[in-house]
């Protein structure tokens, strides 16, 4: 008999590791709790570095979707998660069974709530938003204020809900930095005689070509890095946004008028993930995101067995990393089977 | 000599192996989150003092820590103890304390002087 194997979550991570699977003979359910597959890959226009449509990543993912190998249950949620001898029985919102042999956990995360940072002001202030508000925009093709017309001058402050003790994440979410540049530069893009200002504490683009963006956002897009952390927004009465921050480098505190201010949320533990983390008996870590049992080599494994995971529910992770922690995932899961 | 212009110019550096940094280990050990400073300068952004005279603490903390004494006796008197920098601060540090005892390092190193 085909071994049968659960995937609970179907954007990057689990439509990749359910392919994975599927491609190795494995029978897959993927379960998703939204009707549409793809998860975050929906809400974002183009990826950074390279600045491709993020449609083409989804496209190579859902591929393997229509493979007969893979049943998608879509629009569903999940009651009750039993495992036992027999292996892993989820109970859906349907009252339906599914038995399987191994689990993947592939919850991803959700951004970080902005208005939880009140000082910023978003959904205070008419002209506060967020990256994800202006992925929409540059989705629609066009950049507007709440009144409509074009901004002459954003800012955009990076580790809005990252390393930030005071909402309780430590951790930095490492996508934001890079997000924050690729948004400079499309605004720039879009608008031709806009400033863009980014305000940073540290600029950290440790990934695959992402210190070559930040190079082209100031050597062709002019846009402009200020280190400080941004402490408050206000809103004037013409709609304008007030900022204080300090320019650190220069010393002295700087405020500043803006048409726009965008904020880069960070990456949380997903709600999803929190309800099958108390399904499952699975255990968060220090961040809030699951705890695998090796940071090093079992990111994929957790302490209950049978149950693997796949993807940014384990942590803050670029598109290509997920895709490799969902393959490592598959992989686990086939040695599993393998010798179970 | 002024007459014809010249002046020795002291050196710019910090000069770390021989500045004192005392008042840093008073503060270190009394208040461990002044550690976790990252120079984001946010309390410095929200200072009301720091908005109309030269005062920034995120300044002052690093010369205290490099034992860059002399400019930070000056200045950190001008610290209103407000706390809005507490309200502010990414990293958690209890900023008001650091300013409370630097003041009494200072205090006591006076007290030794005389």
């Amino acid at each position: 008999m085909n071994k049968h194997v659960i995937v609970i979550g179907a954007g990057v991570a689990g439509l990749e590791a359910a392919g994975q699977l599927s491609r190795a003979g494995i029978d897959v359910s993927l379960i998703e709790r939204e009707k549409m597959t793809g998860g975050h890959l929906n809400d974002w226009f183009k990826l950074f570095p390279d600045r491709r449509d993020s449609r083409e990543v989804k496209d190579y993912l859902e591929k393997f979707t229509n493979n007969d190998g893979i049943k998608l249950l879509a629009g569903i949620e999940i009651e009750k998660i039993i495992n036992g001898r027999g292996g892993v029985k989820v109970t859906t919102s349907e009252g339906k069974e599914l038995i399987a042999d191994a689990l993947i956990v592939a919850t991803g995360f959700d951004l970080f709530r902005s208005s939880r940072k009140e000082e910023y002001g978003y959904e205070i202030y008419d002209n506060v938003y967020t990256s994800a508000d202006l992925e929409k925009m540059f989705r629609k093709g066009k950049i507007s204020l709440h009144n409509g017309k074009s901004p002459e001058t954003i800012g955009i402050v990076h580790c809005v809900g990252s390393r930030d003790e005071k909402v309780g994440n430590l951790y930095c979410s490492k996508l934001c930095c890079v997000t924050a540049v690729k948004q400079a530069i499309e605004i720039r893009e879009h608008l031709p005689e806009s400033k863009v200002f980014c305000f940073y504490m540290d600029m950290r683009m440790g990934g695959a070509m992402y210190e070559e963006l930040y190079r082209e956002a100031q050597e062709k897009w002019g846009v402009n890095f200020i280190r400080g952390k941004v402490s408050e927004a206000g809103e004037d009465i013409n709609n304008k946004v007030i900022i204080k921050v300090e320019d650190t480098l220069a010393g002295r505190p700087l405020k500043m008028e803006l048409d726009m201010l965008v904020l880069m949320a960070g990456m949380e533990m997903s709600e999803g993930g929190r309800k099958i983390a108390g399904l499952a008996g699975l255990n968060a870590g220090e961040n809030r995101f699951f705890a695998v049992t090796d940071q090093h080599y079992g990111s994929n494994r957790s302490s209950v067995k049978g149950i693997f995971f796949a993807g940014t529910c384990t942590a803050p992770m670029n598109i290509t990393e997920t895709i490799s922690h969902s393959r490592a995932a598959a992989t686990e899961v086939i040695s599993y089977l393998n010798n179970k | 000599m002024d007459k014809f212009g010249y002046t020795i110019s002291k050196g710019r550096q910090i000069d770390y192996d021989s500045n004192d940094r005392r008042i840093a280990e008073y503060i270190y050990e009394r208040e461990p989150s002044f550690r976790l400073c990252i120079e984001c300068g946010g309390c410095s952004a929200t200072c009301t003092t720091g908005n109309f005279t030269r005062f920034s603490l995120r300044e002052l903390n690093i010369l205290i820590k490099r034992g860059e004494n002399e400019k930070v006796r000056q200045n950190i008197r001008k610290c209103m103890l407000c706390g809005k920098c507490i309200l502010v601060c990414p990293r958690g540090v209890n900023t008001r304390n650091v300013v409370v005892l630097a003041r009494q390092a200072f205090q006591k190193s006076d007290d030794y002087a005389v």
